[in-house]
């Protein structure tokens, strides 16, 4: 079975193809972020390479947030274009947990943590000793003091990785969580081959959804409706 | 005889999700448009991540509905165009992204459209002896140019705005007056029940540019002549005062455009854009056009709101013209007439 992953949650731009077992072709980009320019011509590149005939892929397997708003756009767009035109399902796959399916098999618990801006960020934590992540804590925007929080009650052994943890490191927390760890560089971002991989997964559960349906899960609401909601609010109460 | 040529139009600029299936350029074979307006009417205005938003939400829907209106699939179409500027980049990229991965995933060429060329090319949708060269108003909520085309494709830009698009005035009288968004139909509406020389407002001009427009100081002038109102304790006619501003902008619009066709020499002028919709512009064009001997043309309504069969129709053109954009095209919000 083959599956196209495709990433651009937040500053990485990542695709891969993966064939059950084996991850045919990766290609993972951390610079500058214009995913609108790399994503596509990154895509075209590892296709060329595996002389992969695009009619042969069973789905498209897609991070689906949370993360940068135009970045989902950007990966979610691109996802949706490629299944209507090869009429294939599309795969949503949680950002955070592909991200913490990068440490599939340890017994420490796995912290993604993505910079959300204003001193927040959209983290999880996962369990991955088994086939596939389970949430110890969902998805969620947060500040860091309640993610810190969160993690003393748990009392484990603890992995970060995202770009979130410099968040964490210029604030100084964290090295009053019990036995933390960051990871290294190559397990440390967002990667297409983990959410293919998760993807395959997902796909033999039958957790497909179609290419019409699939849009990006932001955790977040727009300014303007956080600002519309403020001021109904205080209208009621006034 | 040449190969029939199908484009399939996809168009996100603003609020309007939309795209279509155009013939060789002219003849509209489906043309669907899933407009936002309702849910930015909560916010007065555009909500760009709303907008956003929504297109993700919609755009499948819209490209297979267009597809099947048209009878086809994909393997029938010609050529991908998208609009990729200027306008909202969040919501452009929307279009982009999709039309990219669609075009490269059934293997057709794609045409990045201009969407201020697209309002022009809206005109060849119906009205089939219609040939550059020609003037064209362009005249929507975030653009008034006034530019020739000389050819499919050339533009010179004559004149522009230097500061507020006549649509955005329109906008900013309707909720000043209490009409509410969006402001082009409102006031077009009230407009209709009042007397156009009931007040007299300023016509805007620059000085030494005679084809540029300014609609800041006509919006400030509705804006003083409420609040002195409002001080006097006077009831405002607003039927009269739409009435009174409506013609202080249609009257700048037109008289340039007449203005620019006597000096170039042109004989026919077109509309486009948004306000193309407006009656009282429609009718004031027409009146002058004829009294000048120009020959007048405009698009029905449907295809002056922002829709993809004008894209298609442009990006028709810059196909035959060899133009084709790679799989790395992004979205410029500021794009400009005639640039690439």
């Amino acid at each position: 079975m083959k599956i196209i992953g495709i990433e651009s949650a937040s500053m990485t731009a990542s695709v891969a193809i993966v064939d059950d077992e084996v991850i045919l072709a990766e290609y993972t980009i951390n610079h500058k972020k214009t995913h609108s320019q790399t994503l596509l011509p990154m895509l075209d590149e590892i296709v060329r390479m595996t002389e992969l005939d695009l009619e042969d892929v069973d789905a498209i397997a897609i991070s689906g947030g949370p993360g940068s708003f135009t970045g989902l756009r950007i990966g979610s767009a691109t996802a949706k274009g490629l299944g209507l035109a090869l009429d294939k399902p599309l795969i949503h796959i949680p950002t955070l947990e592909a991200m913490a399916y990068n440490f599939c098999g340890t017994e420490k618990l796995v912290c993604p943590m993505l910079d959300a801006r204003r001193g927040q960020v959209f983290t999880a934590v996962y369990r991955v000793d088994g086939e596939l992540p389970v949430a110890v804590m969902e998805p969620a925007v947060l500040d860091l003091e309640e993610l810190l929080a969160e993690l003393q009650k748990l009392g484990e052994k603890v992995i970060f990785l995202g770009d979130g943890v410099k968040v964490l490191k210029e604030k100084g927390l964290g090295s009053h969580v019990l036995s933390c760890q960051v990871a290294p560089p190559h397990l440390s971002r967002e990667r297409a081959a983990a959410v293919a991989a998760l993807g395959l997964l997902y796909m033999k559960a039958g957790d497909t959804v179609t290419a019409a349906e699939e849009k990006p899960e932001y955790l977040r609401v727009s300014q303007a409706e956080r600002v519309r909601a403020e001021k109904l609010k205080a209208e009621a109460q006034g | 005889m040449e190969k029939d040529v199908y484009i399939l139009g996809i168009e996100s600029s603003c609020d309007e999700t939309a795209a279509a299936v155009v013939k060789n350029g002219r003849e509209v074979l489906s043309n669907v448009i899933s407009s936002q307006i309702a849910m930015h009417t909560l916010y007065g205005g555009v909500v760009p991540e709303l907008a956003s938003r929504k297109h993700i939400e919609n755009i499948n829907p819209v490209i297979t509905q267009a597809l099947s209106d048209a009878g086809m699939t994909l393997q029938d179409i010609t050529a991908v165009a998208v609009t990729y500027g200027p306008g909202l980049v969040g919501a452009l990229l929307v279009g982009v992204a999709e039309a990219k991965a669609l075009a490269y995933a059934a293997h057709l060429p794609l045409v990045g459209v201009n969407h201020m060329e697209g309002h022009v090319c809206a005109n060849f949708l119906e009205n089939t002896e219609l040939e550059p060269p020609f003037l064209c108003l362009v005249v929507s909520g975030g653009h008034t140019h006034l530019v020739r085309m000389k050819d499919y494709g050339e533009f010179e830009i004559l004149g522009c705005t230097h500061d507020d698009a006549a649509g955005e005035a329109f906008d900013k009288v309707a909720r000043a007056v209490g009409l509410g968004y969006p402001g082009g139909p409102k006031i077009d509406a009230e407009a209709r029940k009042g007397n156009p020389q009931a007040i007299s407002f300023p016509r805007g001009h620059i000085e030494g540019s005679r084809y540029d427009f300014s609609f800041s100081g006509l919006k400030s002038a509705v804006l003083n002549y409420l609040n002195q109102a409002e001080m006097k304790g006077e009831t405002v006619n607003r039927p009269d005062l739409a009435a009174s501003f409506q013609a202080a902008v249609v009257d700048s619009l037109v008289s340039r455009a007449i203005m620019a066709a006597e000096e170039f020499g042109e004989d026919k002028i077109v509309i486009a854009g948004g306000v193309a919709s407006n009656s009282c512009f429609r009718e004031t064009m027409e009146r002058e056009c004829r009294a000048h001997g120009i020959k007048f043309y405009r698009p029905r309504p449907i295809f002056c709101t922002d829709n993809a069969a004008m894209i298609a129709s442009a990006g028709y053109y810059d196909y035959r013209k060899g133009i084709r954009s790679g799989w790395d095209l992004n979205a410029i919000p500021n794009l400009k007439f005639g640039e690439r």
